[in-house]
């Protein structure tokens, strides 16, 4: 493999297809090899080397004729909650044993005719319930960082999209799409050392995405550096008349919005995000981004988020409430897995029985029995008045503040194994992401630096809605000033 | 309000997932464990908040009421365990 061609950011890689420094089936090759080459890390459930080439041939032609898309001969890796038409679709569920679509995700429709190249479907938690992408039917992803090149252990790219962000980390994919529903784009970026980016609720459809919990679940960009989130959103994003919560408005141009300027701009650092127990170094990193800011012009500003603590546990009540009602489908009538039974109710429960892993039936579990006769004031009805609490935090703080800066997570990436008998540990993994998720709001995951072992740790920059240009520029200025330039141990190519 | 094994047993029926007896005891204390934690949503004054309904301000779109696709039992089907001709089968329900 060329490993030269293997280094080139999105934004490198586009400019140099277009004026044919490189071609597209030479980069798609390249890449081609490095997923074989990484096929240790476990990222991809399904490679679809064949289509890649085909794609990469297509983009050539575009390429040659001046047609090119903004992602035109771009080797993408898709997460395999996307359903793609004819391609294996499994949510890395049992359940889903030999789904076949037949029809294509909106989101993976917008990149394919932006000129995008499939290299496989990633591997992720299971329904993208998990913040370890340790709950995967197809087994656990590794994270391609480790302390250090004698370390033996094996670290978690966070989850859900764990396969996304350990591919393109170590250089097997450009760049990959993710879904976040509460955090599952920002935490394995934070985790793997690159850009995540989750926009705001109803920018990009979720039309084909396999549903997990409807009113938080968003997709969105995993990228090696900001302007390549910035391009890869632009070309997901867009309304979509399949999706009825898709939103009717204008996409921007994200790229241009990086030239912007900070001077001026108000950024808020929320008291509540100082957390108990976090490592000094984790909030050593945040006092340097607020450095940072400040000395490209923003003026700081200290805010208050008061119910920032309760954003984690109606989480716990309204996604699983929502997966408890869209798992519901996966009955063994349709698709997917059946295990037989003598009535129909048998057959339903033993496929589920035999379909969900432990995790997907316990949060079931709590789903049904949060909506359950009687119960529903007490759980869903106070969760859902929790979460307009937690909206009304956010809106205050616009009055005051253009964006807001903590960090990404709680910790650096774990051990696999660690945290898998205590379900709230694992739960608090997404502690700083999931109040913007409970409010729809854009946020993206910057590199920022390491920990004292040696693992990447990210910054976390919330947005105003639909205002993911000044998310992106506060990025770009954190990427600016960081100058992270760690590699992980396993890189394809070195 | 702690969860009992029997309460376990009624929740997977509701939700149509079998499970092995053994299992009822530990997934209580699992259950048990995340209903407890949280319980501290009690701590917030919500009278007189009214719960979200939508994350974004935004007007629920209306467009004409036509179908706009069908006609494609294999496509349907394609993906079926088990299916007859233009239909999915189940085990027997009526006598």
């Amino acid at each position: 493999m060329n490993s030269e061609l293997l280094r080139f950011t999105l934004a490198e890689a586009r400019n140099k297809l277009r004026s044919k420094e490189i071609g597209a089936v030479e980069l798609t090759e390249s890449y081609i090899e490095a997923v074989e080459a990484l096929r240790p890390l476990n990222a991809f459930i399904t490679e679809t080397p064949e289509q890649a080439i085909d794609m990469a041939r297509r983009s050539e032609a575009k390429l040659a004729s001046g047609e090119a898309g903004a992602m035109e001969g771009i080797p993408i890796g898709m997460k395999d909650l996307f359903c793609t038409e004819g391609i294996l679709t499994t949510a890395a569920s049992h359940i889903l044993d030999g789904f076949s679509p037949a029809y294509e995700s909106t989101v993976s429709t917008n990149l394919w005719n932006a000129g995008a190249v499939m290299l496989g479907k990633t591997n992720l938690d299971e329904f993208a319930m998990g913040s370890s992408n340790m709950t995967s039917h197809y087994g656990a992803v590794e994270n391609p960082w480790r302390t250090s090149a004698t370390d033996n252990k094996k670290y978690v790219p966070g989850g859900s999209s764990g396969g996304s962000a350990s591919i393109v980390a170590a250089h097997g994919a450009i760049a990959a799409t993710g879904t976040d529903t509460g955090g599952s784009i920002r935490q394995p970026a934070s985790f793997c050392g690159i850009v995540g980016m989750k926009p705001t609720y109803g920018r990009c459809s979720r039309w084909g995405v396999v549903a997990f919990a409807s009113s938080l679940d968003q997709a969105g960009p995993l990228t090696r550096t900001v302007r390549d989130a910035a391009i890869m959103l632009g070309a997901m994003a867009g309304h979509d008349p399949k999706d009825s919560t898709s939103v009717d408005v204008p996409v921007p141009d994200y790229e241009a919005a990086l030239s912007g300027d900070l001077r001026g701009k108000r950024i808020g650092v929320p008291k509540e995000y100082r957390i108990d127990g976090t490592p000094i170094e984790i909030e050593n990193l945040w006092n340097e981004g607020v450095e940072w800011l400040k000395a490209a012009g923003a003026k700081i500003v200290d805010i208050s988020l008061p119910h920032t603590n309760y954003a984690l546990p109606a989480y716990y009540i309204v996604a699983p409430a929502e997966a408890s009602s869209n798992l519901a489908r996966y009955d063994g009538v349709r698709y997917g897995l059946r295990e037989d039974g003598d009535t129909l109710q048998e057959m339903y429960e033993n496929t589920r029985g035999a379909g969900f892993g432990e995790e997907v039936q316990r949060r079931v579990m709590i789903g049904t029995y949060v909506l359950s006769a009687g119960y529903y004031d007490a759980y869903y009805l106070k969760a859902q008045k929790v979460r307009t609490r937690i909206a009304d935090d956010f809106r205050n703080a616009w009055e005051k503040v253009d964006a807001i800066l903590t960090p990404t997570t709680p910790s650096a990436a774990f051990a696999q194994g660690e945290k898998m008998d205590d379900p709230i540990a694992m739960y608090l993994n997404d502690v700083l992401t999931v109040p913007a998720s409970m409010a729809g709001l854009p946020a993206i995951s910057v590199p920022a630096g390491l920990s004292g072992d040696g693992l990447p740790l990210g910054l976390h920059v919330i947005g105003k809605p639909f205002d993911e240009e000044t998310v992106f520029l506060v990025g770009q200025h954190l990427e600016d000033a960081a100058q992270f330039s760690g590699q992980p141990q396993t890189l394809a190519g070195s | 309000m702690a969860l009992d094994q029997e309460t376990v047993r009624r929740i997977a029926t509701l939700a149509r997932i079998k499970l092995p007896e053994e299992n009822l005891e530990p997934l209580a204390g699992e259950l048990n464990n995340i209903l407890g934690w949280i319980e501290q949503l009690s701590e917030v004054d919500t009278d007189d908040v009214q719960p979200m309904t939508s994350v974004v301000e935004t007007v629920a779109p209306q467009r004409p009421d036509v179908v706009t696709d069908g006609g494609a039992p294999d496509q349907v089907l394609r993906n079926a365990p088990q299916a007859e001709g233009a239909f999915y089968t189940v085990p027997k329900v009526v006598e």
